[in-house]
């Protein structure tokens, strides 16, 4: 459990929030043309990383707006929160 | 075995103040080459090399464990043991294990207090009673026994549960596995230590790995911690941590890893013989032969390496227990612990070869891996021993998520996630 500086709402508690996963996966443009491995790809295939990750947050029990967040995992230190529409930040 | 527990060597023991009972496994350090290398050294993975070396004649095999032994998720868990899974291909997979856990403390020689005092699984609405009374159903027709009980027999069989129809979420009836019940984690990894070790298997502890050597499509061998380990088989049983072992190898799998947590109470008299779970408020309870409750939480929605968790989650689920338990509601908490599990999308496990020749992964157990620790180490070693999977395992393998032949479970898992 941790503090999320919502970039709308800013600090609130994390059980707020719920959590999108792994960020940047970007939807495939012509799906009907995909493989199932690329399928399989996209849908189930995640880094899980442990260590620095990029993902998304949803603010559900406050603005509901979705934004992303980077976020160490081994120990949950939060590195740095962007809108969706802002370049991910070098870590 | 060359120590063989019984009552003579516990009389014979006796003489000498117990102190010169022989240590139960050794202490190696790692050869340069084996035929096999497990990596991950809880109940998993203990058992899969027990098989390798039982069954298969592997004797050149080594368990690598970056910590102690069943240090992990094997001594962080509930202890829950049942096979009532919805799918054909679970329950086979599941009543697998039980069958072997029904015999386990006399095959290792080894008591694993296994103890068939019966899994009750509540149904708090009615699209639960509808569901568990399918699961029931579907429980029967492969042979598991099951029974549905209303909330009348419930509360007979567990009289200190509140059945009043006034309270959030009231208890409509439930589901009964007898055979199912609970055993001592701890000594799950113990037992399967020493019967392995007896049969010449090397358990390295405090030897993480950190790479997985590939040459093109197979794999050569592992750097550790202690140096580098030449083998062409590798079976990774390393739970929440199973990612990060294939990520070493280039590898993606369909993975989260989440803290699920646990916490025991102080110990009282006993109050409760069997095993209670509820999915739908996510609680569930059972005390353990030291007179502490046994209470299983959820996990934390997020990927979390922590092995700590949230405290909204714990306070959650001792709510839903104090309104089904109003007995409980003075008792003091002792202890709360997270172990990282690695949940899979449609929340069965996998036991499978991989593209890459020599690497098998076990994993994806989620928050109930436990309950499976004989039979899937029994099938994995068999699929790495032939480099085929058994008829058990063969749908737990990681191609489904490509096929799109999933094993969904998600109604029949202890905790909804």
């Amino acid at each position: 459990m941790f503090v999320i500086n919502c970039p709308y709402c800013g600090e609130r508690d994390q059980s707020e929030f719920s959590c999108g996963g792994e960020a940047h996966i970007v939807r495939p443009k012509q799906p009907t043309e995909l493989s199932d491995d690329e399928w399989a790809e996209y849908l189930f295939m995640r880094k899980n990383i442990k260590g620095v990750q990029f993902e998304r947050w949803n603010h559900a029990h406050g603005c509901r707006k979705w934004f992303n967040m980077v976020r160490d995992t081994s120990n949950d230190k939060i590195h740095a929160v962007y809108k969706m529409d802002e370049k991910p930040p070098v870590i | 075995m060359k120590n063989k527990y019984s009552i003579f060597s516990l009389i014979k023991n006796a003489f000498s103040q117990h102190e010169n009972w022989k240590q139960a496994w050794g202490n190696p350090e790692p050869k340069k080459e084996y035929e096999a290398v497990i990596v991950g050294g809880g109940g998993h993975g203990l058992a899969t090399a027990y098989y390798l070396a039982k069954k298969h004649n592997m004797k050149n095999i080594a368990v690598l464990e970056k910590g102690w032994i069943g240090g992990g998720n094997t001594g962080r868990n509930t202890t829950i043991i049942r096979s009532n899974y919805l799918w054909d291909a679970s329950a086979g997979l599941y009543d697998h294990a039980l069958k072997i856990w029904e015999n386990l403390s006399q095959e290792l020689n080894y008591n694993i207090m296994f103890s068939q005092r019966g899994v009750m699984n509540l149904a708090h609405n009615l699209q639960d009673v509808r569901d568990l009374k399918r699961r029931t159903h579907a429980n029967r027709l492969n042979g598991i026994d099951a029974v549905w009980l209303d909330t009348k027999q419930v509360k007979e069989f567990c009289p200190i549960i509140n059945i009043s129809q006034d309270i959030r979420y009231p208890v409509l009836g439930g589901t009964l596995q007898r055979r199912a019940g609970t055993a001592r984690h701890d000594a799950v990894a113990w037992g399967y230590a020493r019967g392995a070790d007896a049969m010449g298997v090397d358990i390295i502890q405090n030897c993480e790995v950190k790479g997985v050597k590939r040459n093109g499509d197979h794999v050569e061998g592992l750097d550790t911690t202690k140096g580098f380990i030449k083998t062409k088989k590798i079976g990774v049983v390393a739970a929440g941590h199973s990612s990060v072992i294939a990520n070493m190898a280039g590898l993606k799998l369909p993975l989260e890893s989440k803290p699920l947590q646990a916490l025991v109470s102080e110990p009282v008299k006993p109050i409760i013989d069997t095993v209670v779970m509820s999915n739908a408020v996510h609680a569930y309870v059972s005390q353990s032969d030291k007179g502490e409750l046994v209470i299983g939480a959820g996990t934390d929605a997020y990927i979390s390496y922590t092995q700590r968790g949230s405290h909204d989650v714990v306070e959650g689920t001792l709510k839903a227990i104090l309104e089904l338990y109003p007995i409980f509601s003075r008792m003091k908490m002792l202890r709360q612990w997270g172990g990282i599990v690695d949940i899979c999308p449609d929340a069965s496990p996998i036991i499978s070869k991989t593209n890459i020749k020599g690497l098998y992964f076990n994993c994806g157990w989620g928050t109930g891996g436990f309950k499976a620790t004989p039979g899937s180490g029994d099938l994995f070693a068999h699929t790495i021993a032939n480099d085929e999977p058994h008829k058990l395992n063969a749908a737990f393998n990681l191609n489904r998520f490509v096929s799109g032949d999933l094993v969904d479970e998600h109604g029949a898992a202890a905790v909804a996630h």
